[in-house]
């Protein structure tokens, strides 16, 4: 895939190109790239740990859950759908996932997967790059927002929010991001139903 | 795909999203997604949302030897089981909490059976049995009453509910589904708090029957 990675985490990076996050991701699905993969720990298991500290955990504690996490997302990259998710949601929900299964001592209820066989068409750089731009987007919506609307945002993500505190606070704009995604997974579905 | 009407709202799965919900309304917004790719789109929607904020933390420096642990357990960690799959009309979120078995239904009259799946002080989940024209009980309830259509259909005062549709009850909706002819309605309903049965079920014996 021929295109420019963006700066990590800034919200001025270029909007043509995918982040080089979701580029690291994707070497990692691909070609098992272990550099790829350091990379990506070096970025996000500082910001996993950071969530989870908020959450009053003991930082040995929240080590553990960094390091099961960062090993899943090796384990399960190949899960990974970049025309659906920026490489950082979709690393948000695997930490997620193994903090709920640490503190609850049990699985938490999962949608089951649409995943594509082998044989379904290949997403176009055009789909990941236009995921990325809706992120920017999201990114700079954020950013406009008046602070204690942010900042009650950031609370919920980071999970600070009781559920009926959620319920009562202003949720993102989601803008054009949902209806890729819906797309997305529309040719998912035809692209499965193709293979039966 | 099913033509879904009834949607989750849009807090409730950003609160799953964020980790705010408890066990049973989690099972729910599993299952509604596994059929519903209106919220499905929704929930990936969400994320990305949560991915930025996670992403534009301040990062927390971890202990320096964290990562060549992982670099090292890399190849040597087994992959945990994944979640069961989908099987009929249960999603793959249901079959675990069934652990991967057929639902064991406890008969509660007039042909309505339950299978309780979760019970704890956050609130309850169960599959409710209910023959075609059979009314469920007229009941309210303390808190959110969630009831998602896996096979059949019901119908109540708010409106007609078939498979992959999801009814959000409040407390003050005192409301009485009634599964429509054909075949059985079978339902995964959650609350976060036990039910009041007004009639039926006498309230003496709703902690021996957990609702
Ligand atoms: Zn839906």
């Amino acid at each position: 895939m021929p295109v420019k990675p963006a700066p990590p985490g800034t919200s001025d990076a270029p909007m043509d190109a995918p982040s080089v996050q979701t580029l690291w991701l994707l070497a990692v699905r691909d070609h098992r790239d272990r550099a790829a993969f350091g990379q990506l720990f070096d970025f996000y298991a500082p910001r996993i740990k950071s969530m989870l500290m908020r959450g009053g955990m003991s930082a040995a504690a929240v080590e553990d859950i960094v390091q099961d996490a960062m090993i899943k997302v090796w384990q399960r990259a190949e899960q990974f759908d970049p025309t659906r998710a920026p490489a950082s949601a979709w690393i948000y929900r695997i930490a997620r996932n193994r903090q709920i299964e640490v503190l609850r001592r049990e699985r938490r209820p999962l949608p089951d997967d649409l995943i594509s066989g082998d044989e379904a068409s290949d997403p176009d750089a055009a789909d990941i790059i236009g995921l990325q731009q809706d992120a920017n987007h999201l990114r700079a919506a954020l950013h406009r927002l008046p602070q204690d609307q942010r900042i009650m945002i950031e609370q919920a993500f980071l999970g600070e929010l009781t559920h009926s505190e959620i319920r009562d606070a202003t949720g993102l704009a989601l803008g054009t991001i949902k209806s890729r995604i819906r797309l997305a997974l529309e040719r998912l579905r035809h692209d499965l139903r193709t293979l039966r | 795909m099913n033509t879904v009407t009834h949607h989750l709202p849009d807090w409730m799965i950003r609160a799953y999203v964020a980790g705010g919900l408890g066990r049973a309304f989690s099972l729910v917004v599993a299952a509604h997604v596994t059929l519903c790719d209106e919220c499905r789109a929704q929930m990936e929607g969400e994320e990305a949302s949560g991915g930025i904020v996670f992403e534009d933390q301040r990062p927390e420096a971890v202990a320096v030897d964290l990562k060549a642990r992982v670099m090292a357990s890399l190849d040597t960690v087994p992959a945990s089981p994944a979640q069961p799959a989908q099987q009929g009309i249960y999603p793959g979120a249901v079959m675990a909490a069934l652990k991967g078995r057929a639902p064991r239904w406890r008969t509660l009259g007039g042909g309505i059976r339950q299978a309780v799946l979760s019970h704890d002080a956050e609130g309850s989940a169960r599959l409710l049995y209910i023959p075609g024209r059979v009314a469920v009980p007229d009941h309210g309830h303390k808190g959110l009453e969630l009831t998602l259509v896996l096979q059949g259909s019901f119908a109540d005062e708010t409106g007609r509910f078939a498979v992959g549709d999801v009814e959000v009850a409040g407390a003050e909706l005192e409301h009485q589904p009634i599964a429509e002819q054909g075949a059985p309605c079978i339902c995964l309903a959650a609350t976060d708090a036990p039910l009041r049965f007004s009639s039926f079920v006498p309230r003496l014996l709703q902690p021996i029957f957990r609702i």
